[in-house]
């Protein structure tokens, strides 16, 4: 029982298998959280095609394709975490888990910069603000950018959450053994690359659908 | 308690609040999830007999409208959410998966304490939706009556149900990975008892359907709180949606209820009928079959709600076909009883009486799959009366048979098997008396949700009601004799039943980390018909098994 977190295994080796299939299973479940969101934005999109077409150009393609690229970079930072884990550099892992941490908070700041700039051009159709839309059919315009802000902040709400157990992580980092490092590396390296697809479809889909 | 008498066993590692509350041992988790279900099982029921006594006359004497509106709601949003669907799983398959497969606890120990929390912390809000006001949606929170017309504590209610799904998921993961990755050496998948198999199958559906009922609740509350309009058509939206996903989680959900029912009957019935369970292999792959088929039934609850006649014909295909592995089940169930040298102990007369509910239960459900009569029968009594008959009839009465049958192994004790027998056909005839004549009614065209109705209707309601009072003495009764027993009940054996199963091999209550060798096993699951099983005990350390 020496060496594993929970009383249940015998080895770290088959605690780690353990908490890996447990992260499959996890984003197995997300999975269907967001899948349900992405349905309901699909099955919108074939009732109003042309509505959710035009409103989508009002969203800024350039804020959005610089954040693809910072959360594809955080994978590839996350995925050397990984890597070097597995080497037992340790220092290093901490390196690069910090620049996976910095790289998402980047995404969410530039994520906070296009909210402030879409609610002050009157396309946030919440808390009662007010909704200055332009283009043609603008009750499905609504619908869309309503749709937009509760895809992109489920999202952005995941990051924070990625953001928040590296961070724990790094805190508890002197204190764990070399097992449970690697184990927690690989779990979170997990739910991070995880996240990152979602974004990875989420962005095509509203950003870039029949542009 | 007095458990301190007990050296040894789990329940004597120390009884202060801290002792249960901060525990991670699988064993105590389960009874504090014992401890608050039972709380909400009797608030809800508390309701229920509200209702019955309001429906005793045809006016509206006791309650106004509007109370009776949240009565039936919050009825339906504890009775489901914060009883039905953790219940087994939660308090039985918490304390007894581990003990089944011979593990030292649960793969995620602190998760599942974890899991507990979040549960009370989710209650929390339901509770305080109650106190407050109480919701009218109704246990469904449809859509628009949810997002623009409802003027109770709508958004607190579904954040509530909201962070219990965590709960749920949470509880769904670690029983997966635990079935995967804690096995003991020889027990390979089809050795398993059913009663693994079905935590097995109700845990991906929690793991699976859970987030979309999420998804669901989180635009209800976007909508009423930050005015998203997804399920408005003034702003553009579509209130069908909800009932779409919506059912998308609930449909798979009465599985997540029933199937670990299932479970505790597959294994209570060759238990007392000394007989192994009939075609072994069927039952346990007609619990994953209806697990995978329960998600694409969802349709038959909008049959009449203006989706297109297509989708109607082939959900209701698909509702008959999820029927199947349910009547494979119940056949087996028989089969087994046949030859057998039964005896009627309190766990066994359960078992029996679920038998015989949730077959009616289920045939009724043929009734609501069939197009046309579910156009009839759509939103009375008879579909009351259905979901009435698995849930209370089956689910429930499963629970009673399970925590009886398992009774002296989670306490040391046995309880008093006069009173449970009584208590076990107070129950059946009392049910019985309450939900067959909404059968009647329902089919009849009494409508469900108002709190009058026409005098003719009357003798049905009277009848229902009275038997609603017989129900509840029936759920009261194990209530006392269960905590009598804890006290001075007689010391249970390590085998009362002489079951198979490895949860008997080891003592009564278990040790803190449940086996003091850890078990190896030589030999399929229930096999009663292995001579002079009765008078083997278990070794553990079988040399010839650990190869």
């Amino acid at each position: 029982m020496s060496g594993t977190e929970s009383v249940a295994f015998d080895t770290p080796r088959r605690e780690r298998r353990a908490d890996n299939f447990a992260m499959w299973v996890f984003i197995g479940s997300e999975a269907m959280l967001f899948g349900a969101i992405f349905l309901v934005f699909l099955v919108a999109h074939i009732d109003f095609g042309p509505a959710f077409a035009a409103a989508s150009k009002h969203l800024s393609l350039p804020l959005g394709t610089f954040n693809t690229a910072v959360l594809i970079t955080s994978s590839f930072t996350m995925a050397s975490a990984h890597r070097l884990a597995l080497h037992r550099r340790w220092r290093a892992t901490i390196w690069a888990l910090a620049a996976t941490t910095a790289l998402g908070a980047c995404f969410l700041v530039v994520k906070g910069i296009e909210y402030g700039k879409e609610i002050s051009e009157g396309l946030a159709p919440l808390l009662g603000l007010p909704f200055r839309y332009a283009g043609p059919d603008p009750v499905h315009a609504e619908f869309f950018f309503g749709l937009y802000f509760t895809m992109t902040s489920l999202h952005a709400l995941h990051l924070i959450g990625g953001i928040v157990v590296i961070a724990g992580m790094i805190a508890l980092w002197r204190t764990a053994s070399p097992a449970n490092r690697l184990r927690r590396v690989v779990a979170v390296g997990l739910y991070w690359h995880f996240v990152d697809i979602i974004w990875v479809f989420m962005f095509p889909v509203l950003y870039l659908i029949n542009r | 308690m007095s458990h301190a008498a007990m050296p040894g066993t789990y329940l004597a590692e120390g009884s202060g609040p801290r002792a249960w509350l901060l525990t991670t041992d699988h064993k105590r988790v389960a009874w504090l999830y014992l401890a608050s279900l039972t709380a909400f099982f009797f608030l809800g029921g508390a309701m229920a007999v509200l209702m019955r006594i309001e429906l005793a006359t045809p006016a509206g004497d006791l309650v106004s409208d509007d109370t009776y509106n949240r009565l039936f709601s919050l009825h339906g949003i504890i009775m489901v959410w914060f009883f039905l669907v953790p219940s087994i799983p939660a308090t039985l398959g918490n304390f007894l998966l581990p003990l089944m497969i011979g593990a030292r606890d649960l793969a995620f120990p602190r998760l599942n304490l974890a899991s507990w929390y979040v549960f009370i912390f989710g209650s929390l809000f339901a509770l305080f939706a109650v106190v407050a006001g109480g919701v009218d949606t109704g246990w469904t929170f449809y859509t628009p009556l949810s997002t623009l017309y409802a003027n109770g504590f709508v958004s607190t209610a579904a954040f509530g149900v909201f962070i219990v799904g965590f709960s749920t998921i949470m509880t769904g993961i670690n029983f997966i990975v635990t079935v995967h990755t804690l096995r003991a050496p020889g027990l390979t998948w089809f050795r398993l008892p059913i009663f693994v198999w079905t935590l097995y199958a109700t845990s991906l559906v929690m793991v699976l359907a859970t987030p979309v009922l999420a998804a669901s609740l989180i635009l209800i509350v976007l909508e009423r709180v930050f005015g998203i309009g997804i399920f408005n058509p003034d702003l553009g939206g579509d209130p069908l949606l909800f009932q779409h996903l919506f059912w998308f989680y609930s449909h798979p959900a009465v599985y997540i209820m029933i199937l670990p029912g299932m479970g505790v009957v597959s294994e209570v019935l060759p238990c007392f009928s000394r007989r192994p369970l009939f075609g072994y292999k069927a039952v346990a792959m007609s619990s994953m079959a209806i697990a995978v088929f329960g998600f694409l039934v969802w349709g038959h609850h909008m049959f009449v709600s203006g989706q297109s006649a297509y989708a109607g014909v082939v959900f209701s295909f698909l509702s008959f076909c999820v029927a199947i592995p349910s009547a494979i089940k119940v056949f087996n169930w028989s089969l087994t009883l046949r030859k057998g040298e039964i005896s009627f102990e309190a766990p066994m007369l359960y078992a029996l009486f679920f038998l015989g509910l949730f077959t009616f239960g289920g045939l009724a459900g043929l009734f609501l799959a069939a197009l046309a009569v579910d156009v009839h029968v759509h939103d009375t009594y008879f579909v009351i009366a259905h979901f009435h008959y698995i849930m209370v009839g089956g689910m429930v009465t499963a629970y009673m048979a399970g925590l009886h049958f398992w009774w002296p192994k989670m306490t040391g004790r046995l309880y008093s098997e006069t009173s449970a027998r009584i208590a076990a056909t107070v129950t059946f005839v009392g049910f019985n008396l309450t939900f067959f004549p909404q059968y009647v009614l329902g089919f009849n065209g009494m409508p469900r949700r108002y709190h009058t109705y026409p005098p003719e209707f009357q003798f049905w309601n009277v009848l229902s009601s009275a038997g609603a009072v017989v129900l509840a003495i029936g759920y009261l009764m194990p209530l006392f004799y269960l905590i009598w027993s804890l006290f001075r009940g007689a010391r249970a054996p390590d085998n009362p039943w002489n079951a198979t199963g490895l949860e008997w091999q080891t003592s009564s209550p278990p040790p803190p980390h449940n086996f003091e060798t850890m078990p190896v096993v030589t030999r399929p699951a229930y096999a009663y018909d292995m001579k002079g099983l009765e008078h083997e005990r278990f070794s553990p350390h079988r040399e010839e098994a650990a190869q």
